[in-house]
């Protein structure tokens, strides 16, 4: 019998209203991450992995409306309408690290002093004590002499310590669930893999629950336990790292594996994915969003709805022909 | 046969700070490089190595404070920025910046933006002339129908790319200098856009220095790489050699750093702190000494120069072996 999961995304429905009509970002998502687990979601930009990250977060903006499905942080229903409540578990029990440090951070506002807004406001913890738990929390994410640090502004410092202080800021709850919408984009690859060891070993050391977001397979392939893809707003792949890389089911999982520079050992191996992404305001979108880009569509795809199919242990795909 | 490209001691220094904070940073600090017809070299480093200042000196954008350039032979360091704009080695060498939708000019429409070198460094005035050309450097990225009437802020990531390659092959030149294409694109657009560089130069001939901070990039594209920190080159080699025995521990720790999906277990040794500053630095220290897991008394007193190590691979550290001793010239 497996645990249940710490976060729960059941059938997650999500559209922006825009000017230029309905835009269907999420359809049916669905995946789930268990405690002291890292859970990969990939995809091309426009695929819907941070407004899924958003919307569990609940930072949605005004324009978006959940049209269906259940997202629970073990056992809580986050879509209940108790925004009080959800206040008080964003930031505690569930915080998000973002895409890029420099610009998440206050610019003119001390990084200490932001790690100690958190705390109080979150936190058990008077503004007296916030100090020394926010130099606490910087040491925790090694920074070299987190005393001094404390009183640095954002652009004093690099890029790579920019994101630990994010993480820092993160982390000084002790969340149950983390969520990491490309942490490492903009970063050098040195320290990339010091910011990514750092967010591995954290989890391993405190069971919390973790969701990287990136469009780098190799890096979730390094790092995750398993892996969920997105394309156009749908789950079309999940599964264990291993069994994804080594045998993935649906064919944008196999381009995108072969995409990915690491996989290729001469520039003709290389895949391009032809085509892009279907316009997600179109009001006769197809039961496969992937059809159009696909070698091996069938008349079935899009005559009938596509079914998700189990193809191995723990490995759904959503895909009439699953390879 | 003279070299495409060859860079002998180039220095840029930049004057920082002021009163007594004064100092001058070392953002290139004599680099030999040389590139042959029709080759492809990669450069690679950490932010703030100096690769992309490089990149502009080769580029002749910015004016080296020391140092020779010689184009074909013809010496091209010594010309004045504003002269050189006008010198026929300007059309030849063409660079490919880093942001495409911050490196174009967001007035321009797409058939515009690749016209305008061809008018201005071709010095072309026939209207279908310049028609021809623009058009036939658009198909050649793969850019047609309405999307040549369109505004950058039109067009996806990857079609800007593909207009600022355009732009810079519309007047064919014989050096592609390429700052960081991809790295603001998904890994799925790269892919398309790596494979039409590629081609692009199988089919017109032309050599590349591809500037990127992504190993497994330069490894694809690359015939040889110069890894660059603190604004000199600690080695350099044959792409296969290098990636198969890398002789700097600098290069050691970068190879090492790049996400290996099949990797299980414990991480690599990473490498721990940041670059020291590249402000008036030690000329008899060696650079990567604070970080350096190999660091010995001698490091800190001598500072290592580039030498040989296998065939055309040369590494400067104290530490790396020397080459055996038959060498190939």
């Amino acid at each position: 019998m497996t645990p249940a999961p710490l976060l729960d995304v059941r059938g997650l429905g999500l559209e922006f209203r825009t000017r230029t009509g309905v835009v269907r970002a999420l359809d049916d998502v669905s995946f789930s991450v268990a405690q002291g687990a890292i859970v990969g979601d990939v995809g091309e930009s426009g695929s819907g992995k941070s407004v899924a990250a958003f919307a569990i977060m609940g930072l949605l903006d005004e324009t978006a409306r959940i049209t269906s499905g259940a997202l629970s942080l073990s056992g809580i229903d986050l879509l209940a309408d108790k925004r009080r409540a959800l206040l008080d578990l964003r930031g505690r029990e569930m915080s998000m690290i973002f895409q890029s440090p420099r610009s998440a951070l206050n610019p003119i506002r001390k990084i200490g002093r932001q790690i100690e807004d958190v705390l109080v406001r979150h936190g058990p913890v008077a503004r007296a004590d916030a100090r020394a738990r926010a130099i606490e929390a910087l040491r925790r994410v090694r920074i070299p002499d987190p005393e001094r640090r404390c009183d640095a502004f954002p652009f004093e410092l690099s890029g790579g310590m920019c994101q630990r202080v994010m993480i820092a800021m993160a982390l000084a709850c002790g969340p149950m669930l983390l969520i990491a919408d490309e942490p490492t984009t903009g970063l050098d690859v040195t320290t990339q893999a010091v910011v990514m060891d750092l967010i591995a070993e954290i989890v391993a050391e405190t069971r919390m629950g973790a969701v990287l977001i990136t469009h780098d397979l190799g890096l979730a392939g390094e790092y995750c336990d398993r892996i969920v893809v997105m394309h156009a707003g749908h789950v079309v792949e999940t599964a264990p790292v291993a069994a994804l890389l080594a045998r993935p089911a649906h064919s944008y999982t196999r381009q995108l594996v072969a995409a990915t520079p690491a996989a290729a050992t001469s520039i003709g191996d290389l895949a391009s994915i032809p085509g892009g992404l279907p316009d997600l305001r179109r009001g006769d979108l197809p039961f496969c969003r992937f059809e159009a880009r696909c070698s091996l569509r069938e008349q079935i795809c899009a005559e009938r709805p596509t079914p998700t199919q189990m193809v191995g242990e723990g490995h759904n795909v959503r895909c009439w022909r699953p390879a | 046969m003279t070299p495409l490209l060859e860079a002998r001691g180039l220095v840029r220094h930049f004057p920082v700070g002021s009163g007594r904070r004064r100092g001058v940073l070392h953002a290139v600090d004599g680099v030999d490089l040389v590139i042959g017809r029709g080759e492809s070299v990669g450069l690679v480093g950490e932010s703030g190595c100096g690769k992309s200042t490089l990149a502009r000196l080769l580029g002749r954008l910015i004016e080296p404070t020391a140092g020779a350039l010689r184009f074909c032979g013809a010496d091209i360091g010594g010309v004045s920025l504003r002269r050189f704009v006008r010198s026929p080695e300007r059309v030849r060498i063409q660079m490919v910046f880093q942001d495409p939708t911050e490196s174009l000019n967001p007035h321009f429409r797409v058939f515009d933006a690749v016209a305008d070198p061809a008018r201005r460094l071709l010095g072309l005035r026939d209207a279908r002339e310049i028609e021809a050309r623009v058009r036939r450097a658009l198909e050649r990225v793969g850019l047609t129908g309405d999307l040549v009437a369109r505004y950058p802020h039109q067009l996806s990531g990857g079609q800007k790319a593909r207009v600022g390659i355009a732009r810079a092959i519309v007047v064919e030149p014989e050096l592609l200098i390429l700052d960081e294409p991809t790295s603001a694109l998904d890994v799925s657009v790269q892919a398309v856009i790596l494979r039409l560089l590629a081609d692009l130069r199988d089919r017109l001939g032309m050599s590349y220095l591809f500037v990127s901070h992504d190993l497994e990039v330069v490894r694809l594209l690359c015939e040889r790489v110069v890894v660059m920190y603190l604004g000199k080159v600690i080695e350099t080699g044959p792409t296969a050699a290098l990636f198969a025995k890398p002789r700097h521990p600098y290069t050691r720790s970068l190879l090492a750093a790049v996400p290996d999906p099949t990797r299980r277990g414990p991480p690599p040794a990473r490498l721990r702190g940041s670059p020291a500053s590249p402000i008036d630095p030690d000329p008899n220290r060696c650079r990567f000494e604070n970080r350096c897991p190999l660091a010995a008394p001698i490091c800190a007193t001598r500072a290592p120069e580039l030498a040989a190590v296998g065939a055309e691979h040369l590494a400067a550290c104290h530490f790396a072996e020397p080459a055996p001793v038959q060498r190939e010239t």
